[in-house]
């Protein structure tokens, strides 16, 4: 581990930082050399960026935690109006007191205006550090104040750095007018013996070092091709651990029979991914199931929904008009609708399936010609089937689209799956694949095969 | 002027007539509605009415509280968990899982409403203080949906503690923030433990500050804009240190919804747990064992009544709620419009009103048509008692209500034991539900249908085992209603003979063992094979065991109970007292159709306005109605092509004989907007807008 030097910092607290970040030490130091020395004007932003759980604002906050530097860190999720963000970072440099002083609605000049205010009384000494956490959350908030933060340094005339964390790339954030360019910084992903190496590093008291570390090595080897987020294998190594030291606990393994312990642990792990990981079963209920009960059906498991008689109509209705053209509606509904000629019957753009090109929308009026057509017995239209589909829109079943024509003829797009629908037509006896444009293609498709 | 009702035109979008009468008293009560010069009784019949409406109210909610219960306890045992659980193992705290109850709701949105409120209630009153529950209608956007939870705690707050009102006032706009909660949040667990050391003592267990959970419902999870609800959850789960968030999803259609929702990187946030409240099926049918098949509840509704509220809830709605609602209309109809329903209350009260009977009273009753059929089958010099002397009918009256009440008291005992026996059959004969069998039962001769027959078929080839069950079943709805006592001894008498045939069935089979025995050594060709088993076949047919005698007795017996007791509550006199009928109504008021309502005012104006002036003979178009409909009466004169001009031209007409002024070009104008409304309304459909001369669809 090559030794960090930085001047300016005391030595054995950068070592001790250094300590706690493993596997990070090459980003530690650059950072380190970026921010220079403390009373030193540093670069006015900083952009860094990375996946999930690569330790972008574990390795910032600790540095500023740890260096006891003046900083203010704000989640932009939290920050539903940029006065909040004013705000924090305010109270955070100044206290609350200067924070009280922003106007209801402060906008970004009332901002600088107070800083510059502000700093004028207490000049930094320090480097003031601003830490903006998902920083892709500030591109939805006003236009100004990305390009405006990039350049708060010579804005208020004071020595701040903005440092911008963020999971995406920097070209997704540049404005069209131009800004000033950060200072990119990238973090990448864990390699898979660092995250060994990290995640041996919570191994529990009672057992040895190394008999964690080959317990994550076979975690890593399950759930390393569908995962490398650190935060979640961490979770995942705690919550099967006690399932791996079973054997050992009842004396009939010992520690060296690594090959033993992975046999009992491998399909377990298995079934973790399927189900926890996925959060199909809660992480308490996993927990539980060795102790109590039976593992818990899975979430997606429920997928039947109980419907009254009409809105199963009304939803099959809605699936067939979304999915078959309307020109194919006499074809399919009307009693005589006569032959009909192949050639014409299928038009040559219509031949990618309709399922790959998703649901197509389609008036009322069509959706209630189809559910007359579809329903064998008499239906009067009342009130009540009309509510239906209201309430099928609030259960997300249907979506209704475009704003503009609400009470002449609203649209509606079916969205759920054809699976659902069969499931459904199954109960109230309909033949949905009769009527199902995509199937007589099918049948056109393959027969100069069969 | 005021003669002449002002009709000019649709775009006004409204007609003011007024009303002739002006001198109408405006304040009637509520009770005041049922009340007719020519009826003395009406507040009466409304007080029963109210009585009635009260123990249908309490009945649903104590149903609705019995049904929640386990699900409602079930969360609460899972929130007292969390609440005190979570501090202990810090690694989840270090995954920063919020728990999350998913609870499954079923699509009956209407129903939610009393759920949500007993289990806020519940949670005040056992768990926490702390509840909030939000509405996806309120939360379009983070700001206000964060701003909703910290009113409703901090409001609650200060209705908890009176000296924190002005610390609350000062809150801004800009603090809106969670971590603003916090601060309040600490402040005030610090003064709970204060105020009341033992009642946290006694939740925590140890001597840990914080433990009472903040819940957070989202009562209609499907509603909320999922970006929202990520962003918020994200914002949640960056305080669960300090706050510990516990939430409930109100979830309509299923679970995998919370997938759809939320992306994986939020909902591994989360620590979910299902849990599934009763369906609403499973309600309906105790509502209906409560209210409908219970003899104690004098209103009755008849089978065509029950097939369209039945029909709206399963067709409709799912809603026990709406179901309700319209058990409570048909009561209100009822008592409004038939005057004998003062009759129909308990039985003490009954007789004595029908002691006091008005002779208008006495005279109504004389027309009632199960009265007039009971009268038919009387004695001649009866017949003339019962026409002419009033005190006579009295009398009759008071045991003929006698007698309808001792129908009911019998006839659900025997309907339950009925059901009960058929409901395990193949293929449900009799129907599954007892609604259904309730619903055969009063509209006809039930021994008479086909079902009946297949039914007691069925019932004919049951296993001894099977058949003492079921009976045994059957004792034990007879001894939990404590009338019927004969019937109950008789069932007994045959669950004890059949239990007694144990040893001659034993032995009956033991015999078919040698037979077979014999069989295994003979082992000779097909021939004799075939004729032993027909033999044995016709030896079977030619000689009933004991237990199939028997058998045969108890099916003879349940057919004749049948026969006695479940008999159709038309041919009871007096059954219009109780009994509810016209489904028309109820279907009308209920089950509405919106373009039925606008055709009948586009054609009968006079329907919905009221206005003399607007009284026509069918086939005629007078020119005081609005221009609507006379546009539209002409438009059902022509057939199903309609000629613009000719329409136009013709409307023009009728317009100007009624006011023979030259305002032509406002008459065209008029026409324009009428023929748009048309379209809107799918009366039209364009056909060919080339032509200037448009010709039109008539749908």
């Amino acid at each position: 581990m090559a030794l960090i030097k930085c001047p300016g910092y005391p030595e054995d607290t950068l070592r001790s930082l250094a300590e706690r970040l493993p596997c990070r030490e090459t980003q530690l130091a650059t950072l380190l050399a970026l921010m220079g020395q403390p009373d030193q004007y540093s670069y006015p932003s900083v952009f860094i960026y990375g996946h999930r759980a690569t330790g972008k604002s574990h390795v910032v906050l600790s540095i500023m935690k740890d260096l006891e530097l003046p900083h203010a860190s704000v989640d932009c999720v939290e920050c539903v109006s940029s006065g909040l963000l004013f705000h924090q970072v305010l109270s955070a440099f100044f206290g609350p007191d200067a924070a009280a002083l922003l106007p209801r609605c402060p906008s970004l000049s009332d901002f600088v205006r107070l800083y510059k205010q502000m700093s004028s009384n207490s000049p930094a000494t320090q480097t003031r550090y601003i830490i903006l956490d998902r920083a892709e959350r500030m591109r939805d908030m006003d236009f100004s104040l990305l390009p405006a933060l990039l350049r708060l340094q010579e804005l208020v005339n004071d020595n701040v750095t903005v440092i911008l964390l963020s999971e995406i790339v920097w070209e997704k954030f540049r404005p069209n007018t131009g800004c000033f360019e950060p200072l990119l910084f990238h973090f990448p992903d864990y390699s898979k013996a660092e995250l060994v190496q990290i995640l041996s590093w919570d191994h529990h008291p009672s057992y040895t070092p190394e008999l964690y570390a080959s317990y994550i090595n076979i975690l890593l080897g399950v759930f390393f091709s569908v995962c490398r987020d650190l935060r979640e294998l961490r979770h995942l190594a705690v919550l099967n651990f006690s399932k791996f030291c079973e054997p050992l606990e009842k004396g009939e393994a010992k520690e060296s029979d690594i090959h033993k312990l992975w046999k009992n642990i491998e399909p377990h792990l298995q079934r973790a991914m399927q189900t926890v990981y996925l959060r199909e079963v809660s992480s308490v209920q996993w927990e539980q199931q060795f102790f109590f009960s039976p593992l818990p059906v899975v979430l997606s498991a429920h997928a039947h929904i109980e419907l009254p008689y009409y809105s199963k109509f009304l939803l099959i209705a809605a699936y067939l008009a979304s999915f078959n053209p309307a020109r194919t509606d006499r074809r399919f509904f009307l009693k005589s609708h006569g032959k009909i000629r192949k050639t014409n019957f299928l038009k040559k753009h219509e031949k990618t399936s309709n399922h790959l090109l998703g649901p197509k929308p389609f008036p009322l009026d069509r959706l209630m010609a189809i559910f007359y057509s579809v329903v064998d017995s008499r239906v009067a239209p009342t009130a009540s089937i009309f509510s239906q589909i209201s309430s099928l829109v609030t259960l997300q079943l249907l979506s209704q689209v475009g704003h503009d024509d609400q009470l002449d003829s609203p649209k509606y797009k079916c969205s759920v799956s054809l699976d659902f629908i069969l499931a459904i037509s199954r109960c109230v006896c309909v033949c949905v694949r009769l009527y199902r444009y995509q199937y007589y293609k099918f049948l056109n498709d393959t027969q100069p095969y069969i | 002027m005021s003669e002449i009702p002002l009709t000019s035109s649709v775009s006004k979008g409204c007609f003011v007539f007024k009303s002739a009468s002006k001198k109408r008293k405006r304040h009637v009560g509520v009770g005041g509605y049922l009340v007719d010069d020519s009826d003395e009784n009406g507040s009466d019949r409304f007080r029963i009415c109210q009585k009635l409406w009260e123990t249908v109210q309490t009945n649903t909610e104590v149903i609705q509280d019995q049904l929640n219960k386990k699900v409602l306890d079930s969360l609460a045992e899972f929130i007292k968990k969390h609440g005190l659980g979570c501090s202990s193992d810090n690694w989840r705290q270090r995954a920063r899982e919020t728990p999350t109850a998913a609870l499954m709701l079923g699509v009956n949105v209407p129903d939610h409403a009393m759920t949500f409120r007993s289990l806020c209630n519940l949670l005040q009153d056992s768990v926490t203080p702390f509840v909030v529950s939000v509405h996806a209608k309120e939360c379009a956007a983070v700001k206000l949906l964060i701003q909703k939870v910290l009113e409703q705690l901090m409001g609650r707050g200060v209705s908890v503690d009176e000296e924190q009102e002005d610390d609350t006032a000062l809150l801004q706009r800009t603090q809106c923030t969670i971590s603003a909660l916090c601060q309040w949040y600490k402040t005030v667990t610090k003064k709970c433990t204060q105020v009341f050391p033992q009642r946290t003592e006694s939740l925590t267990n140890s001597d840990l500050p914080q433990s009472l959970p903040v819940v957070v419902i989202f009562k209609d999870f499907e509603a909320f804009n999922s970006q929202v609800l990520q962003d918020f959850i994200l914002i949640c789960s960056r305080y669960t240190q300090e706050l510990p968030f516990i939430f409930i999803f109100g979830i309509a259609t299923s679970p995998s919804a919370i997938q759809h929702r939320l992306p994986h990187s939020v909902s591994s946030l989360l620590c979910i747990e299902v849990f599934h409240s009763l369906s609403c099926t499973q309600h309906l049918a105790s509502v209906f064992d409560k209210l409908i098949l219970n003899s104690q509840f004098p209103f009755k509704l008849s089978s065509r009544v029950i097939q369209v509220l039945v029909g709206i809830f399963l067709y409709h709605d799912f809603s026990v709620q709406n179901f309700v609602k319209g058990l409570q209309f048909s009561m209100l109809e009822h008592f409004k419009s038939q005057p004998l329903s003062m009759l129909c209350c308990q039985k003490q009260e009954a007789l004595l009103s029908a002691k006091t009977l008005s002779k208008k009273n006495v005279e109504r009753i004389r027309h009632l048509p199960s009265f007039m059929r009971y009268v038919e089958t009387q004695e001649p010099q009866e017949q003339v008692q019962l026409l002419t002397n009033d005190e006579h009918v009295k009398e009759v009256c008071q045991q003929l209500l006698k007698n309808l009440h001792k129908y009911h008291k019998n006839y659900y005992p025997i309907l339950q034991c009925l059901h009960s026996l058929t409901s395990s059959l193949p293929k449900f004969p009799l129907g599954k539900h007892i609604r259904e069998l309730h619903v055969s039962c009063i509209e006809k001769n039930l021994w008479e249908t086909e079902e009946y027959d297949s039914a007691l078929q069925l019932l004919r080839i049951l296993a001894k085992d099977e058949l003492v069950a079921a009976l045994r079943k059957c004792a034990e709805i007879l001894k939990s209603t404590k009338i019927l006592q004969n019937v109950l001894q008789q069932l007994e008498d045959f669950i004890g003979r059949l239990e007694a045939l144990e040893g001659v069935s034993s032995e009956d089979s033991s015999g078919n063992g040698i037979i077979s025995g014999k069989m295994e050594y003979q082992r000779t060709d097909l021939f004799q094979l075939q004729k032993t088993l027909l033999e044995k076949e016709s030896r079977r047919t030619k000689r009933m065991n004991p237990f199939e005698v028997l058998r045969s007795q108890v099916i003879e017996f349940i057919d004749s109970l049948v026969r006695e007791y479940l008999t159709p509550a038309e041919l009871q006199p007096l059954n219009e007292v109780c009994y509810y009928n016209s489904s028309g109504v109820l279907r009308q008021r209920l089950n509405v159709t919106p373009r039925t309502s606008i055709q009948a005012a586009l054609s009968h104006p006079f329907y919905y306005l009221q206005n003399e002036s607007l009284k026509t003979d069918a086939g005629t178009i007078s020119s005081a109605a609005p221009d609507l409909c006379i546009v539209y009466k002409l438009h059902l004169e022509c057939g199903r092509l309609i000629n613009l001009y000719d329409w136009l031209e013709a409307f023009l007409t009728v317009m100007s004989a009624a006011e023979d002024q030259d305002t032509n070009s406002e008459e065209c104008g008029k026409y324009d907007s009428l023929k748009q409304l048309f379209q809107r309304w799918n009366f039209l459909v364009s056909l060919n807008q080339q032509n200037r001369r448009l010709t039109m669809w008539q749908d």
